[in-house]
């Protein structure tokens, strides 16, 4: 089952997978599952700067009631093309492919994944798809918003759908090989006594949420074909004037689109999940019930897509069952946020960096749970859907959420990745700037949506002017702290310390190898345990 | 209307109801978030590293733990759904007694019809104290209509009718706006409630009178536009007669039977092809693209006061 084999004999070490032929060519053509997360993660903090750059337009432009910056249709532009970018090739990619590629056979002591090629070749349609669709955007752009709600996108809009539509279609097709790749790997790869109830729960959230890519992508590209074949052959599925429902598409667009928030926060649930028991010295609490919680958020995630169209003029009985199955999902995140902060009790706990965006995460996704309770209640989510409450909710989720775990991730694996150690400082200090910046920017949106400020709004009312201005100016804190790690971290490079294989004295079996891991992964077979075993010496 | 307060104008009659569940949310919410802030704060300080504190002794998961907070957000949760379950179902159920207004969406403007033939534009009056059901249709793309200080929300759908319905409690004029993004004015695409008290609603109507009751105008056009030719009382092709259809059942070739309600009127005289009377031959005409939504409204309007002149039928 394993490709370690204890008898290895120990070759001389050649240096890590970093030094082996580092031509170009050798990187573009690389089967090693930590290349390929290096390459993925330059591609992704390509689109993350990129998105940014549209959210920067965008805040910029609301400074003003009637627009500052951009004329409607650029403005209309600039929000699709944050949402694409974001969704697509930032955060559903983010955390999987980055971290989940480069830990994951390394903690359940496999040589690679199932299929390296093919993992190689999910990068390359990422890129293309990725590439393509930018071009896309870029060139002359696209405003349906990044739901592509018909009949405006199949019949109305006037851009260019059909190119961002197959660069999305493209890039699922990565989404699924990987999630594919991943589901193997974990079967059939882990090594002698690493059993089930053994993984690291960031190998079961990658685990989960491979299903989840597995199951729904497919559903997101049927969907998208169908809207290129409406506006190219007006086929009448999605058109009422043809005799198509409009409504159909929000169902096949939900279906992916609700299990796709769980590929973005599942991820993320794994990363804390790592960082929270190293630094408090301490089992996580509860292991077995953060598994169930896992999988019930999977299953029932499944579930819940009709409560984004509580407005749209689906049935109230669907619309009851849909709210009831959304209260229910929001159990087992219940359950994680209590177990997380139950680790803390009894702990050592020091706070470096990763541990700050830890803490930070919890917060951030708890408040963004909290008030996704209350759009799950239809009599509410009436008055606030479509507002900026629904804006600050699901930023307090994807960005509170999936962003400080990311950069959390980043943080804690870094040392293991590059061998060396960041500014210990600079990092504190970008992890409570992006607290500060990120409260400062989305929680003035919170109240907007109560007092009734519509989302899409190029220009607004001169009464919510106060609030988009604190917003605007907590995103320019916000920037400045997710710019601040890109400089300390590549001068790390340059000139960090070494940080030694374990600097965390961390237990996963990622760390049992030499920081960074040679290109063989382990050089000796790693001792497996119970998971979290900080309260055994280390082996 | 345009100042900003911290509280949000309570100017229907569900306003209070929805704020009251609201800020209970907003409590509960706080109350949880700040429980679990104040733990992680306080372990934080009492667990730091090098700190006295004790350590021994605790089991790294118990079941009994994991159960009270599996079942108390469990119960918590249930008791929301319910409260807002109730307050749901009235808030998507108009009264019986309610009066229809009909509203057409198009890229980007607001278009309201009274019964009494009274058209506006971005502006819509409506008097104090009556329930009123919108039923919302539109030309083109998906909007939505949303007046925050009635806490209503509706999206409108083109090919098909949806209805939104509210009482007003308060004077005034209150914001509109197209919540679901529907191209580039969308931003642009808002207008006002106006709210009057009945004796002034009257006066309005009376000095905005078009040409007719909206059913007149539809009896106009059911002549003008030939529909009378096949399903008049003097009609020399077999066709349906139309007259008390609103509200009353229709058995469908096939063997299903539909109530001819506004949508199924609608798709007849759109797509006539999709519901076939059981007992005619698919001979009608599509009038897609001839007929403007507002001409449909105007028929519809007709047809349903064949029917109240002798049922009483919502």
């Amino acid at each position: 089952m394993s490709t370690i084999d204890a008898a290895l004999p120990m070759p001389a070490p050649q240096g890590s997978f970093w030094s082996r032929e580092s031509s170009l060519r050798a990187w573009l053509t690389t089967r090693d599952h930590k290349r390929i997360a290096i390459l993925y993660a330059l591609g992704i903090s390509f689109y993350f700067f990129l998105g940014g750059a549209a959210a920067t337009l965008i805040r910029l432009n609301l400074v003003e009631p009637t627009g500052a910056l951009l004329t409607a249709e650029n403005y209309n532009k600039a929000f699709t093309f944050h949402g694409v970018v974001m969704v697509w090739f930032f955060l559903i990619p983010s955390i999987p492919t980055t971290l989940g590629n480069f830990l994951l056979p390394l903690m359940i002591g496999a040589r690679d994944v199932a299929f390296p090629r093919l993992n190689l070749a999910s990068w390359y349609l990422y890129m293309v798809g990725g590439l393509f669709t930018v071009a896309a955007l870029l060139a002359g752009g696209v405003d349906t918003g990044w739901t592509f709600y018909t009949p405006f996108s199949t019949m109305f809009s006037n851009t260019n759908v059909y190119l961002v539509v197959v660069g999305v279609f493209v890039t699922g097709f990565s989404t699924i090989l990987t999630g594919v790749n991943f589901i193997v790997t974990i079967h059939t790869l882990r090594m002698p006594r690493m059993t089930w109830f053994r993984l690291p729960l960031f190998v079961w959230c990658m685990y989960a949420v491979s299903l989840v890519m597995v199951l729904a992508t497919p559903v997101l590209a049927m969907t998208l074909a169908l809207i290129a074949l409406e506006r190219l052959a007006h086929l009448g599925i999605f058109d009422p004037a043809l005799g198509g429902d409009p409504l159909l598409f929000q169902h096949l667009f939900w279906f992916y689109s609700h299990p796709a928030v769980y590929i973005m926060i599942l991820p993320a649930m794994g990363v804390v999940s790592e960082i929270i028991p190293c630094f408090v010295r301490r089992r996580i609490f509860g292991y077995r019930f953060m598994v169930y919680s896992i999988l019930a958020i999977t299953v029932v995630g499944f579930m819940v897509w009709g409560h984004h169209m509580f407005v749209a003029g689906q049935s109230m009985y669907a619309s009851l069952l849909f709210s009831i199955l959304s209260f229910v999902v929001a159990v087992p995140s219940a359950i994680k946020v209590f177990n997380w902060t139950a680790t803390l009790r009894k702990g050592d706990i020091s706070f470096e960096a990763p541990m700050l965006y830890a803490l930070g995460f919890i917060g951030l996704f708890m408040l963004g749970g909290l008030t996704g309770l209350m759009l799950a209640a239809p009599a509410l989510d009436i008055p606030l859907t479509d507002t900026y409450f629904v804006v600050a909710h699901f930023h307090y989720v994807m960005v509170g959420g999936s962003v400080m775990a990311y950069l959390g991730g980043i943080h804690y694996w870094w040392p293991k990745i590059t061998g060396k150690l960041y500014s210990e400082g600079w990092a504190r200090a970008a992890a409570i700037l992006m607290f500060f910046g990120f409260n400062l920017t989305f929680f003035p949106q919170y109240i907007l949506g109560y007092e009734g400020m519509p989302r899409r709004y190029h220009a607004y009312l001169p009464h919510f002017q106060v609030l988009n201005v604190l917003s605007s100016a907590g995103a320019s804190v916000l920037a400045l702290a997710y710019i601040l790690p890109v400089g300390y971290l590549l001068w790390s490079l340059r000139t960090g310390n070494k940080a030694g294989d374990n600097p965390w004295q961390a237990r996963g079996l990622e760390w049992q190898t030499s920081s960074p891991p040679p290109q063989e992964n382990f050089l000796t077979a790693p001792t497996v345990r119970e998971a979290y075993a900080y309260d055994e010496a280390a082996p | 209307m345009s100042e900003f307060a911290w509280f949000l104008t309570q100017a229907s009659s569900l306003a209070p109801q929805v704020d009251a569940l609201f800020w209970f949310m907003v409590a509960l919410c706080g109350t949880v978030a700040l429980g679990v802030i104040c733990a992680i704060v306080y372990f934080s300080i009492r667990y730091r590293r090098g700190s006295p504190a004790d350590r021994s002794g605790e089991p790294p998961s118990s079941l009994p733990v994991e159960l009270t907070w599996t079942l108390i957000p469990g119960v918590l949760f249930t008791g929301v759904f319910i409260w807002s379950l109730f307050l749901f179902v009235r808030m998507r159920t108009p009264p019986a007694d309610a009066q229809t207004i009909y509203i057409v969406a198009k890229q980007w403007m607001w278009k309201a019809q009274h019964a009494g033939g009274q058209r506006e534009i971005n502006t819509l009056h409506v008097p104090l104290g009556v329930p009123i059901r919108l039923t919302m249709t539109s030309q083109d793309v998906i909007h939505s209509f949303y007046v925050p200080a009635f806490r209503v929300k509706q999206d409108v759908l083109p090919g098909r009718y949806t209805q939104l319905w509210f009482k007003a409690t308060k004077l005034g004029h209150y914001e509109l706006f197209c919540a679901e993004y529907c191209g580039l004015d969308h931003s642009k695409m808002g207008g006002q409630i106006v709210v009057m008290r009945p004796s002034d609603y009257a006066r309005w109507l009376e000095g905005h009178a078009g040409p007719g009751t909206l059913a007149a105008q539809g009896a106009a056009l059911f002549r003008a536009r030939g529909c009378s030719g096949c399903h008049g009382p003097n009609a020399s092709v077999h066709a349906p007669d139309l007259d008390g259809l609103y509200g009353h059942p229709v058995q469908l070739a096939g063997g299903s039977q539909v109530i001819a309600d506004e949508r199924y009127i609608r798709d007849s005289i759109m797509l006539p092809d999709q519901h076939i009377v059981a007992g005619y031959q698919p001979l009608m005409p599509s009038f897609a693209g001839q007929l403007s939504e507002e001409d449909v409204l105007a028929l519809i309007a007709y047809l349903k006061s064949t029917s109240e002149s002798s049922h009483e039928h919502d």
